[in-house]
């Protein structure tokens, strides 16, 4: 089997980078496919508390890559898909204590048993994303619709297109379709226009995305409770090869329209 | 309750949207500032830029110098700086 490996960034923190990685892989996962998630944020690693696997970590990256251990022995299998693991980042060491090329060689090995490996990385552009991009066939950045994560996202894609990243795609996430039509907030078109990049998908903001990483269960689990939900489900599907419409953020009724017009909404 | 949807329902119908609406701010702004970021140039060295080409411009032609546009456009792998610098009207 020959995977492919996708990283997912975005420069700024704090723009849902973990909660993306965590629900992309269990959708795919949900779809059938082998999944290896790689937290590559050592020193603040997080991507083990949003899939509730906290408890099970034994071994971290870089126990294997320092040959404390085996890759396999590192790896966690999550509590609901039986085909999604998890390669945990190391929390008491520092970005230094992998290198880009140890992440290739790590990378390609579970390509090798995966169909999809997606790599978590850091915000910021220092050592810790160049580990995380090393090694991954393609990239996906996570932004919001605010002027900060749109001007670092800008500076990523950058950053991708110098390192030879054909096509980098965008997920625009927390989205507020109220906000956009009163005219504060950018939408879809002027950031795409803005950043002059593929659209890979929109994630609406969901207050529900709190509830479920308290529970430390990814929303794709329950898309039918969640819009968050719905919208990382299409992406999977999308990754996976699918063609499918951008899911409508709310629907322009006649009667909506009339209503934002006369100004009752 | 009444009051307040009446009165909004007159801002609305008075106040143009467009040019007060916070995202067209934001557009302008993140567009301005990725001008800098891309050509990794400061605001100061932008403005020296600019005004080292108008005085290069201005001894050949006569340029309108309250005028001038710079801008960086990407157009998928491809990034051009496009300067703009008008010429006065001859009289």
């Amino acid at each position: 089997m020959a995977g492919k490996a996708i990283v997912i960034t975005s420069g700024k923190g704090g723009v849902g980078k973990t909660t993306t990685t965590a629900n992309l892989g269990t959708a795919l996962a949900m779809l059938d496919r082998r999944v290896c998630l790689i937290d590559a944020d050592i020193g603040l690693r997080n991507l083990d508390v949003v899939m509730g696997l906290e408890n099970r970590i034994v071994y971290d990256i870089v126990d294997v890559v320092e040959g404390n251990c085996r890759l396999e022995q590192a790896l966690i299998r999550d509590k609901r898909q039986n085909n999604l693991f998890l390669l945990p980042a190391a929390q008491t060491r520092d970005k230094t204590a992998v290198t880009p090329y140890q992440m290739q060689e790590l990378v390609s090995k579970l390509k090798e048993e995966m169909d999809y490996v997606l790599v978590d990385s850091p915000a910021g552009i220092e050592q810790g994303f160049k580990n995380a991009i090393s090694g991954a066939d393609q990239a996906i950045i996570v932004t919001t619709p605010e002027v900060s994560a749109v001007r670092d996202a800008d500076r990523i894609i950058g950053l991708l297109e110098t390192e030879g990243f054909k096509e980098p795609e965008v997920i625009i996430n927390r989205i507020r379709q109220d906000m956009v039509q009163k005219g504060d907030m950018m939408d879809i078109d002027d950031m795409i226009e803005i950043l002059a990049i593929k659209l890979l998908g929109v994630v609406p903001e969901d207050e529900n995305i709190v509830i479920s990483t308290n529970r430390g269960e990814p929303i794709v689990l329950k898309p039918e409770k969640s819009r968050a939900g719905q919208a990382f489900n299409n992406i999977a599907r999308r990754i996976d090869g699918e063609e499918l419409p951008l899911m409508s953020l709310e629907k322009d009724t006649l009667l909506k329209k009339i209503k934002r017009i006369v100004g009752l909404s | 309750m009444k009051e307040g949807v009446i009165i909004d329902l007159l801002k609305k119908l008075f106040k143009n949207d467009k040019d007060v609406s916070s995202k067209n701010i934001a557009k302008e702004r993140l567009q301005f500032i990725l001008i800098q970021d891309r050509i990794k140039l400061s605001p100061g060295e932008m403005e020296s830029l600019k005004e080292e080409l108008l005085a290069v411009l201005s001894k050949y032609i006569d340029v309108d110098s309250s005028n001038i546009k710079m801008e960086v456009d990407r157009h998928d792998d491809m990034m051009a700086l496009v300067a703009n610098f008008p010429l006065k009207r001859s009289v």
